[in-house]
């Protein structure tokens, strides 16, 4: 039964004239709205995750539930069709279970606060936003089990439910909700944060509202998402052909030793429509992998990669929803069946963009960049502080990692950077004063970007002192499957993870495992993947290798892959580069569109020589399915 | 007698106002900046003032500076080659710096790389560590200190910085590595990540150490060369530089700590603005700088500009103290387009500049400005500057006609589009001032200046509800006014990191006066007699465990008067009115700052002689201008010859040397007993 909306003024919004300059200033207006709204989040957010690193995101939507302004698309529109209740004013709606809303979030840790804007009775506008939360409880902490075999394992799950009712506080849901996490303190100041941003957004579309009127304001929201209609079927229609085209990548594993997971998808375009399919992509896994798609989502995410690949001017809202059909086979890694666990889907989500990457471009190699998302490396460390001067308290770190931004039409990659929006790293001075902890070394890992006209960025070697005993989880991915390299560009270095135990003996450790026990004086080395590369890397300037080198960003070794003789200390050697790069040319084939590596069977040959980890085992879906 | 001499030098023009001490007399000129040596451009508009007022150098006893010379070292990479050493492991901060990348999903893809600031080839790393209590964890080694070093003069540095990580803690690695440098790099300048600024956060810290040391040969040779032109001519008096956050400091703490003075620019007309609202009997003010590429606004509230703890200075975010003043691209050359694909009307950011400039101006620029659209609709007359120079009106129409065709509307609806959309750009960024911070912006007057600041001032405070709108008395030397009329200021900051809880009031006033006592003597040694000098505490608090502090000012007296609980309950405070709620989480005492004050100079503004209210005598000539959807009769008045009291009647427009004020049609204004234009609705009388 879809929501049933409570309007106490049902005089519809007059559809009425925009001039275009309204229009445009009214856009400009949401814009700083949803600017705001960031700011007051990370301005008074609690845990690390939101306030150094900014893992939350924003929304303003028209009465509909389309997305006016925002970053992930609408999910509004599918959860009125699924919101058993009423919607009305005073109310405020709170969910993180991601059943019951299409995947409107993708794991139970993202907290949504959605927030219904009135004004004279009427429904406006609504204004939404999610963050990651910390700890919700279930098996660890973090609440992001890898061995977990179903959602329940994953702490609290929050139905859409009412933290307001028609202006009242239900406190004893909050109580019941806040009894269940590790770390009530983060939660509370997170769930704050969001609820402030909400508020911060519904009163600008209110003052807007005052302003130019309700009808203008409404008519305008709506002139907006036909002006991104137009825009974006023109861009479709030059930029899709009507011939298919597919491409697929893969999660390496599952953290229960299978793997690799592929994700495929198949892209044309059918008169103005364009049509995404997913069939291909594997069934769901019985670990936490998966990854509930939000076909609304991916539409955004498309129409976002159109945009910035092809004309980065335009702004982005839900107006081109129904030029796009995502097709996502029910049971598969992106749609899997309740009660499959959901916590790990990071690894598929970041996966989700190097796809769309390689649809796009392959039309159009010029606008084509290389791999470069893994996921968001998480390391969770958590315990009692048992230093000798230490307070004995619980304490529990969440830390994302990033690794190498890919080569890009336009140049190099930067090292060590965020491919996710407004993420930040958290500073080391930081994490020493408030944890158990020393960073030994924060650097980047010199060659791990692929070789390439344009390099791709160099992953993060960061290397943890633990100083308290405790229990570390680690979540990474493109530890066996490497990001690709484009139009003749290397790929990346893969993930790594070392550690190197006080009495001096070394193990590497998996990529994704948990409750992993560490003692005061481990060292833990968290190797990031690097972006791969662009473009013919014989073609590099010999110069700026020799300066990569003196920069410590390149190897001697690593230089001859671009064709470069030098010494250490970035020398040249012009005429035995010359040598080198014509004997290289001379026995290489022509260069390829896509360069993955050496392909899945060599990867799994090689696997426990080259990465010192076993190769995962392929899944057999029909097993799987027998055993339920 | 003694004369104020304030400069300001900006990309097209220096402006200079020569202020009388005991009269408040002043005399203002402005001259064409030389970029390649501005010291020539500031000597040549010294002579000329000097003549106008009849006075020599040796009468001049204070010449006070605002200047972008450290902020173009930065934007244009042409800082001094400097050489950076860290601590092992963490050689690439600079390069990884907070792993951010600007815009929104997928905008990685369109984001150039940046260059560090200090070159990783010219970065070292030395074994030696702290802990995050201070402790020595690794003792410098300082052998591998003397051979980095010697491979940085090796590669030709020009300036060294230390930046270790915890030296906020302890700097005595820091220390000793200096003095290795002294030894080993004799001459070459040296900043410490301790002393420049002893805050946690590693990259924050040896981003703005690094900072310091990139401009500060630059800041020096200008200042030294400033120095000794301005002796040759006879001068004698004292030389400081404004501070990014609107105090003064003398050319050698500028030159020593050129950090400080990163948005000096900015900050000019800030300060200007605060002097102009004293006279005009307004507390809260905000301010609209319009220039030809950009827009800079700030917020005065009870005479207090709001300081923020932060420079932005381009892509980069430097911990040095600074006015609150945002920045948006929109300015008189922001250029109008249609973008075919969403057939939107767009407004800037990019800019004609001031080559080839508008069309208008007839300097080769062909496409439509927000400067073209005010000669459109009739809003800047097409004689200016008193005649020598004639806009081409006929150009600009045009122009603004390509983007009414693109559009399907009339020439003067497009024209009035652009000038709708670019103010609302400028209305966008006060309300991040003022809106966002919890300030109600109807309590606020807003004052506009620079060359096209009074074009726009009506209508931006119709927009904002901030009444009235005031053009001030030379709004096209504002800068130089303000650097004229502000006080010396100087500061110190350090990190606390304390729960409130855990803090004794004895334990923080030992602390604050430790640090007043440091601001205090330094303002002494630049010859302020220490009875003019005054002390403030600024303390920063959040709940333990927020990112963003509340700073909040407090003075000695009252902190023991109302002890931590009073800073407590401010701070709850503030935070309620910033974010709507408040916590139960314990308080946290994360920064201090103490800073000392001079005295701000008693300057007087000088009256205007007293009119019958009837502007009649000012009249140049009648005039039509396009507003409100229509043509409608207008009158062009010489603001020289304006008294005071007189009551003008919009639709006007008011011209003067460097600037035009447009009075709208709905509005009146009203001269004030010193020269300020107050314009506000008919309605409200």
């Amino acid at each position: 039964m879809p929501a049933r909306i409570i309007e106490p003024n049902t005089t519809p919004f007059a559809k009425v004239a925009i001039d275009p300059v309204t229009l445009d200033i009214i856009e400009n207006a949401l814009r700083n709205a949803r600017i705001e709204m960031d700011a007051t989040l990370v301005r008074t957010a609690m845990s690390p995750g939101i306030r150094e690193q900014g893992d939350a995101f924003p929304l303003i939507s028209d009465p509909a539930g389309k997305m006016i302004v925002g970053q992930f698309g609408s999910f509004i529109d599918g959860f009125l069709k699924q919101f058993d209740g009423t919607i009305e004013d005073g109310d405020m709606i709170f969910l993180s279970d991601p059943y019951s809303c299409g995947g409107a979030v993708s794991h139970s840790n993202d907290w949504l606060v959605m927030l219904p804007v009135f004004k004279d009775g009427r429904l406006l506008a609504y204004t939404a936003m999610f963050g990651h939360q910390s700890d919700i409880g279930g098996s660890v902490p973090g609440s992001m089990p890898i061995g977990a075999s179903s959602i329940f394992e994953e702490g609290v799950r929050i139905p859409p439910v009412k933290i307001w009712k028609k202006g009242e506080y239900n406190e004893d849901l909050m109580k019941l909700v806040m009894h269940q996490t590790r770390k009530p303190d983060w939660c509370q100041a997170d769930l704050n944060a969001l609820i402030a941003s909400c508020r911060v957004a519904a009163r600008r579309v209110v003052e807007m509202a005052d302003r130019f009127g309700d009808d203008v304001y409404v008519s305008a929201t709506q002139e907006l998402l036909a002006r991104n209609h137009r825009a974006m079927k023109s861009l479709l229609a030059m930029a899709v052909a009507e011939e298919p085209v597919s491409f697929e990548d893969y999660i390496c594993d599952d953290g229960k030793g299978y793997g690799p997971y592929k994700i495929r998808c198949t892209m044309w375009r059918d008169g103005d429509k364009v049509i995404l399919d997913f069939q291909g992509t594997d069934p769901q896994s019985a670990a936490s992998i998966n990854f509930f798609l939000n076909e609304n989502m991916f539409k955004m995410f498309f129409g976002i990669y159109m945009i910035m690949v092809f004309d980065p001017q335009i702004l982005f809202n839900d107006g081109f929803y129904d030029l796009i059909e995502v097709r996502i086979p029910e049971g598969s890694l992106l749609k899997p069946h309740f009660p499959a666990a959901l916590s790990g889907r990071t690894h598929a989500l970041g996966r989700i963009f190097d796809i769309l990457g390689g649809l796009l471009g392959q039309k159009t190699p010029e606008f084509l960049n290389a791999a470069g998302f893994s996921s968001s490396p998480h390391l969770f460390y958590s315990g009692w502080d048992s230093r000798e001067d230490g307070t004995r308290d619980w304490f529990q770190l969440f830390q994302i990692g990033f690794g190498g931004i890919p080569g890009r039409p336009m140049g190099d990659g930067p090292d060590g950077h965020s491919l996710w929006p407004g993420f930040t790293n958290v500073p080391n001075e930081f994490l020493e004063r408030y944890f158990p902890l020393r960073i030994e070394r924060y650097a980047t890992a010199p060659d791990s970007g692929g070789a390439g006209l344009h390099r791709g960025g160099n992953g993060i070697h960061m290397t943890y002192r633990f100083l308290a005993d405790g229990e570390i989880a680690i979540h990474d991915d493109r530890w066996f499957v490497p990001p690709w390299g484009v139009n003749g560009g290397h790929p990346g270095a893969r993930a790594k993870k070392v550690l190197e135990r006080a009495d001096g003996s070394q193990e590497i450790v998996g990529n994704k495992v948990e409750s992993v026990s560490v003692k005061a004086g481990d060292l833990l080395h968290f190797i990031t993947w690097g972006g791969g590369g662009w473009g013919d890397p014989l073609a590099r300037d010999p110069e700026l290798v020799g300066l990569e080198i003196r920069q410590g960003l390149v190897t001697p070794e690593g230089a001859r892959a671009y064709g470069v003789v030098a010494d250490g200390e970035g020398a040249v050697d012009a005429d035995a580069t010359t040598a080198l790069r014509s004997e290289m040319t001379a026995s290489r084939g022509e260069l390829p569109l896509f360069d993955y590596g050496p392909g899945i069977d060599a990867l799994r040959a090689n696997c426990e020589a080259e990465t010192g980890l076993p190769a995962p085992v392929q899944p057999v879906w029909n097993l799987r399915e027998a055993a339920e | 007698m003694t004369y104020r001499l304030g400069v300001d030098v900006g990309g097209t023009f220096t402006d200079l106002l020569l202020f009388d001490e005991g009269s408040g007399a002043f005399w203002r000129h402005k001259t064409p900046s030389t970029p390649h040596d501005s010291s020539e451009g500031i000597l040549n508009g010294v002579k000329a003032i000097m003549a106008d007022a009849g006075i020599t150098a040796e009468q001049i006893a204070y010449f006070l500076h605002g200047t972008t010379v450290a902020t173009n070292a930065v934007l244009e990479g042409k800082g001094a080659r400097v050489g950076l050493v860290t601590t092992q492991g963490y050689r690439d901060i600079m390069q990884i710096a907070r792993s951010y990348v600007p815009g929104g999903l997928a905008a990685w893809i369109v984001w150039p790389k940046p260059q560090p600031l200090a070159r990783l080839e010219h970065t070292v790393e030395v074994p030696g560590r702290m802990d995050a209590a201070g402790r020595e964890v690794a003792p410098l080694d300082e052998d591998a200190v003397r051979g980095a070093l010697r491979k940085l003069k090796g590669d030709g540095i020009e300036a060294l910085t230390v930046s270790l990580m915890n030296a906020y803690l302890n700097g005595a690695h820091e220390s000793r590595i200096g003095q290795i440098a002294a030894e080993e790099l004799p001459g070459i300048p040296v900043s410490l990540s301790h002393e420049v600024l002893p805050e946690m956060q590693e990259y924050e810290r040896t981003l703005s150490t690094v900072a310091n040391a990139a401009v500060r040969p630059v800041v020096s040779k200008y200042v030294s060369s400033l120095r000794t032109k301005l002796e040759q001519e006879g001068f004698k008096g004292r030389l400081s530089l404004l501070r990014s956050d609107g105090g003064l400091m003398s050319s050698q703490k500028a030159e020593e700590h050129p950090v400080n003075i990163l948005m000096s620019g900015p900050a000019g007309g800030v300060t200007g603005a605060l002097w102009v609202a004293k006279n005009a009997g307004f507390e809260n003010i905000l301010t609209l700088d319009v220039g030809g590429t950009s827009t800079d606004v700030a917020l005065i509230q009870g005479l207090e500009p709001r300081r923020q703890r932060t420079t932005e200075v381009g892509h980069l975010s430097v911990r040095a103290s600074a006015l609150d003043v945002k920045t948006v691209g929109a300015g008189g050359g922001s250029i109008a387009h249609v973008p075919q694909l969403t057939g939107a009307l767009r407004v800037g950011p990019e800019s004609a500049g001031a080559v080839p400039g508008p069309v208008a101006y007839n300097k080769g620029g062909t496409l439509p400005t927000v400067t073209d659209a005010n000669v459109v609709l009739g809003y800047l007359p097409e004689d200016l500057l008193g005649g020598a120079f004639k806009l081409d009106r006929e150009g600009a129409k045009a122009a603004v006609q390509t983007i009414a065709d693109a559009l399907g509307i009339s020439l003067m609806e497009a024209a009035r589009g652009i000038i709708d959309i670019v103010n609302e750009n400028m209305f966008g960024a006060l309300r991040m001032i003022s809106v966002q911070q919890g300030y109600d912006p109807r309590e606020f007057a807003l004052m506009g200046f620079g060359g096209a600041g009074p074009l726009h001032v009506n209508a931006v405070a119709r927009l904002m509800g901030s009444w009235p709108a005031i053009s001030p008395v030379s709004p096209g030397v504002l800068c130089a006014l303000g650097d004229a009329t502000t006080r010396m200021r100087t500061e110190t900051a350090r990190s606390f990191s304390r729960l409130a809880r855990d803090t004794s009031i004895a334990d923080l006033v030992s602390v604050l006066d430790d640090m007043a006592e440091q601001t205090r003597s330094e303002l002494v040694g630049d010859g302020i007699p220490e009875d003019q000098i005054t002390s403030l505490f600024e303390i920063d608090v959040r709940y333990a465990g927020q990112a963003f502090e509340v700073p909040l000012t407090i003075t000695q007296a009252v902190l023991e008067e109302d002890g931590i609980e009073g800073i407590l309950s401010r701070f709850d405070e503030e935070h309620l009115r910033l974010f709507t709620f408040n916590m139960d989480t314990p308080h946290e005492i994360v920064n201090l700052r103490a800073v000392a004050q001079g005295q701000a100079p008693a300057l007087p503004a000088a009256e205007l002689p007293k009119g019958d209210g009837n502007p009649q005598a000012a009249k140049i000539r009648d005039h039509t201008v396009w507003i409100d959807g229509s043509e409608r009769p207008a009158v062009i008045y010489d603001r020289a010859k304006l008294r005071q009291g007189d009551m003008i009647e919009g639709p006007a427009i008011i011209t003067e040397m460097d600037s035009t004020t447009l009075v709208e049609h709905d509005c009146t204004a009203r001269v004030d007993a010193v020269g300020n234009i107050l314009i506000t609705l008919k309605t409200e009388g």
